[in-house]
């Protein structure tokens, strides 16, 4: 009853807000501040007025806004793999780690946006580029943090390993991969909200189709509601991915909580 | 069965080296309990640490059957860690955790899962398979400790002041449990202890160690009958003669009757 009622006092928040600015935007008649109702209007003329067989999807939603999280997703698919095995590898070795620190600081501490043009010349306009692009700024928060998760094994729990005579990949698998597996979660929930970022980035400078694509085309045009529009979703898109990732993480690290909260 | 020679290591170089034990030499039967006790920084866990394979020391000899360890785990080697809730991992099910050390010798999960609980009914926690560890009481997770030790079936268990901090009730309950393990399984045991009662009582030989670096002050023989009673054993003169020894022999002065 307690988390219903919590749950209600945020999105009164929320709506309370929406109100304000509503009666504001009524009341200036800003042409730069339509009303929510406005952006609500448009969102659903633009992109789920479509028939039922898409799932009440225009094209106008398949061919931007799929396209949009297709890229989060194969950036973001990437920046796992890359920065998880790199990860591990370079924590579990002293030798590995001391070499690659430095190139490690400079890396993460790049804006990636300053990069946009470097990805450009390297994969030309286009899906790969984008990609590439998501993929390189999303891989540092995973992967320092999964350094820092795998240097960071107990020591006796380590022990027990050796004294069970664990192989090198039950090692890896039982010991190496759980011990860093809250420290990976904790970057995971960094890239996601970069991943959002870097995305509109990337279909802002060079692309045909996406969320970013649509968004920059209509201030071209000088059609806020749509700009608008764009913006509201990329919001509600950057909270389920967010909620999304909260949600494997609880279930993930479950044994991680429990532990904690009796340590304390 | 275990023989130690001239057990020799020292932590750090130069002069800030700290000698941990010097020259320690014993030797253990097939289904002995060996109590270590001694002062602390006396280098107990060291040599546990050499016998384990997990420190090589710096001169000395160890053999378990015959075969030499020098800082390679020995087959059929198992330890009870001092610092039990550390050493689960608390990723996986207290099932899991029992199985872990049958990974190298059971490809069948089935199998293993089936020896794990076998293990876990053992020392009392056959309704806790499922559980994970950090659910248990301090009792129960070195209870789950135990059973993964003993679940590979080793020759050799190396325990590593294993009830140093459980309560009284449960020290004893665990004491009981490691003899009747000891008794029901041939298992050549080797028990580092700070705790005078618990040496004799557990033990059929109790070594005891100076302070650092360590060295072998006595070797006594405890000639106790068996199954031994928390209550009655320790009523007994000869525990407490015994007892009276190994404490004035930690204390560091001459033993009262001849050795």
């Amino acid at each position: 009853m307690r988390r219903i009622a919590a749950m209600t006092a945020r999105w009164v928040v929320l709506a309370a807000g929406a109100l304000v600015w509503e009666a504001w935007a009524n009341w200036r008649q800003s042409p730069f501040f339509p009303p929510p109702s406005a952006i609500l209007a448009q969102m659903y003329h633009l992109w789920f007025s479509g028939p039922a067989s898409h799932l009440w999807l225009t094209s106008a939603a398949i061919g931007n806004v799929l396209p949009s999280l297709a890229r989060i997703g194969a950036g973001l698919a990437i920046a796992i793999v890359v920065g998880a095995s790199f990860g591990i590898a370079i924590g579990r070795s002293a030798v590995l780690s001391d070499y690659l620190d430095p190139l490690l600081h400079f890396g993460r501490s790049l804006p990636a946006v300053a990069l946009v043009t470097v990805f450009i010349v390297l994969f030309k306009l286009g899906n790969e580029m984008e990609i590439a692009f998501i993929a390189f700024g999303a891989v540092w928060p995973i992967l320092v943090n999964t350094i820092d998760g795998a240097k960071t094994v107990d020591p006796l729990q380590a022990e027990t390993a050796r004294v069970f005579r664990l192989s090198v990949g039950q090692r890896l698998t039982r010991l190496i991969m759980p011990a860093a597996l809250p420290k990976f979660f904790a970057g995971l929930r960094l890239s996601v909200s970069l991943s959002l970022i870097l995305m509109v980035i990337a279909e802002l400078t060079g692309s045909t189709d996406g969320i970013g694509y649509q968004m920059n085309s209509a201030s071209q045009s000088f059609n806020l509601p749509v700009l608008w529009a764009g913006i509201v979703l990329l919001g509600i898109l950057g909270y389920f991915l967010n909620a999304v990732v909260l949600g494997v993480e609880h279930y993930v690290l479950a044994w991680h909580r429990g532990a904690r909260r009796l340590m304390n | 069965m275990l023989e130690v020679t001239d057990l020799t290591h020292s932590y750090g170089r130069g002069s800030a080296a700290h000698m941990a034990i010097d020259g320690i030499s014993l030797k253990a039967a097939q289904g002995e309990l060996v109590s270590i006790v001694g002062p602390s920084g006396c280098g107990k866990s060291t040599v546990l640490r050499c016998i384990a394979g997990l420190q090589r020391p710096a001169r000395g000899t160890i053999t378990v059957n015959g075969v030499a360890v020098h800082g390679t785990v020995p087959d059929r080697l198992a330890v009870v860690f001092q610092d039990y809730s550390r050493s689960l991992y608390p990723w996986l099910s207290v099932r899991d955790n029992v199985a872990l050390p049958l990974l190298h010798t059971e490809p069948r999960r089935a199998a293993r899962r089936e020896a794990a609980q076998r293990a876990l009914a053992a020392v009392g926690l056959k309704d806790a398979a499922h559980r994970y560890p950090w659910q248990l009481s301090g009792g129960m997770q070195q209870r789950v400790a135990i059973a993964r030790a003993i679940a590979c079936d080793p020759v050799l268990l190396l325990m590593d002041e294993p009830f140093g901090s459980v309560d009284a009730q449960t020290r004893e309950d665990l004491e009981d449990l490691v003899l009747r393990l000891r008794r029901d399984r041939e298992i050549t045991i080797l028990l580092v202890t700070h705790d005078i009662d618990e040496s004799v009582y557990v033990g059929d030989r109790v070594l005891v160690l100076t302070g650092a670096p360590g060295r072998v002050r006595a070797d006594l023989a405890v000639h106790l009958p068996e199954p031994r009673d928390q209550i009655a054993t320790k009523e007994l003169p000869e525990f407490v003669h015994l007892r009276t020894e190994t404490g004035r022999l930690i204390r560091g002065q001459q033993a009262s009757a001849a050795h």
